[in-house]
């Protein structure tokens, strides 16, 4: 035993370095103990799990990352991050990684995808989410047209849903322009 | 004395599918002589889409709602965890100098980043006074169930034990509830993904009310529009795919308050879910 013992470092591809600067978080720390995996509630649904997320990204395994479900299917619950001994934020890697991807027009859950745009898209243009509207022009968009219609009667019956958008100039015009300029200045 | 004030940000939910959250939270407030000042013109917090679309976007929507609470100058709360956590989240970040200065360019103002940010639920849970109880919910057995971001991350969230928050279990206690332990406190509900991946919501609402049904829970009492949402909601779905009957009421923390507190089951919407809670509550003799 002594100090004498020398550890190759390992490359680092171009992928795990871009992973690293977009989620600030240091993936090599990963020791694959697995934690983060028993408590994901996506786990039972997903391709690859968060563990094996990490390890990919180690690895530099572009397509097998970017192209998973796991990224789409975070719920974003943290319970992972929670847990990670090693301190890394494993759910703003999931998010930096749903980023990277749709940058480059990747989704292997179309639907969810989707799902997020029409989101924002109600946001944008109205400044508050129109729930009974995004559910609406996601059945109209997803290729699910009967989607949850089954609950629209009673959910409307119980006065639980806005049959119009909001209606505020001052908050619509503001919004508007956050959008313009995060978008602008996100992308510089 | 002078009426202690919050600026008072609902978020989405609670202004349509969640109104009887919102409804509640202000009869509560009233009655504990808390003061809420509803924000004027306040925007969506971009909850999960914004942040994993654009994360500057996610910083600036949340950015616009603390900076109207500080031309207020008085503490900012909201009931919705979601907001919560995307409003924590933001003023988190934007300790980061350079993070703080982003956002003010996009906001084009600039934001101090000083506005203290609690939810309902802590601001509740720390009031010392008198409740102004007008009956006991003695007889009911109930289950608290947290959902994600009231609890986590500790970096963001930092009011209550990760694992095994008490908070919500604590309040309801106190209006003679009998509160029951099990293990799903802080579980996911599936959250947005009941809309494009159902079936990944259906197991999870399923593991939660069989949790809650196990330990003898006559309702499940929440304090998240999407938790009370999906667990509601997708009860009778649930119910048929696993072929088991849960029959649980998914009742507002703020809702079983308002009835201690006296007021009366129109008055705090209990007539809004769809596991209908009246019957068990006419059975305790509550309503």
């Amino acid at each position: 035993m002594g100090g004498t013992s020398t550890v190759t470092p390992v490359a680092r591809s171009s992928f795990l370095l871009h992973v690293e600067k977009e989620s600030g978080q240091r993936i090599m720390d990963c020791y694959q103990c697995g934690k983060c995996t028993a408590g994901c509630p996506a786990a039972a649904s997903v391709d690859i799990t968060p563990r094996q997320v990490m390890r990919a990204i180690q690895l530099g395994l572009v397509d097998e990352v970017l192209d998973s479900s796991m990224i789409w299917l975070c719920l974003s619950c943290q319970t992972c991050t929670a847990r990670c001994p090693c301190l890394i934020d494993i759910a703003r890697v999931m998010e930096s990684l749903r980023l990277i991807a749709s940058r480059e027009g990747r989704a292997k859950e179309k639907d969810v995808a989707l799902f997020h745009r029409l989101f924002l898209r109600s946001v944008e243009a109205s400044g508050r989410l129109w729930e009974l509207g995004l559910g609406g022009f996601y059945n109209l968009s997803s290729g699910h047209p009967l989607a949850n219609v089954g609950l629209l009667p009673s959910l409307l019956m119980k006065g639980k849903l806005e049959v119009l958008p909001h209606q505020n100039k001052v908050t619509q015009a503001a919004v508007k322009r956050i959008f313009e300029r995060a978008s602008r200045l996100e992308s510089k | 004395m002078t009426q202690k004030a919050y600026s008072y940000y609902p978020g989405c939910s609670l202004s349509s599918t969640a109104r009887e959250y919102d409804v509640s939270t202000r009869l509560v407030f009233k009655n504990l002589g808390l003061d809420l000042q509803e924000l004027a013109d306040w925007n969506c917090c971009g909850a999960s889409a914004a942040k994993g679309t654009n994360h500057l976007l996610g910083l600036a929507l949340p950015g616009r709602v603390l900076q109207q609470a500080e031309e207020k100058s008085l503490p900012l709360t909201t009931p919705c965890p979601e907001c919560y956590s995307r409003l924590r989240f933001a003023a988190h970040e934007m300790k980061d100098e350079s993070v703080r200065r982003q956002v003010s360019e996009v906001l084009e103002k600039d934001l101090q980043n000083n506005v203290v940010v609690e939810p309902t639920l802590k601001i509740i849970w720390e009031y010392e006074g008198d409740l102004h109880l007008k009956k006991s919910l003695a007889g009911l057995k109930a289950v608290a169930y947290y959902g994600c971001l009231f609890v986590r991350p500790k970096a963001v969230a930092d009011f209550d034990d990760e694992e095994n928050p008490r908070s919500m279990d604590d309040i309801v206690a106190r209006l003679g509830v009998e509160m029951l332990d099990w293990s799903f406190r802080s579980e996911c509900c599936g959250a947005y993904l009941s809309i494009p991946k159902p079936e990944v919501a259906y197991r999870l609402v399923y593991r939660i009310l069989r949790g809650a049904k196990q330990v003898g829970a006559e309702c499940v009492v929440v304090a998240c529009p999407l938790c009370q949402a999906n667990l509601d909601t997708r009860q009778k779905t649930v119910e048929a795919r696993y072929k088991e009957s849960m029959g649980l009421p998914i009742i507002y923390f703020t809702q079983l308050m308002g009835l201690a507190m006296g007021y009366s089951p129109e008055e705090l919407l209990l007539d809004k879910h769809l596991t209908d809670p009246l019957p068990l509550l006419r059975s305790k003799g509550l309503a």
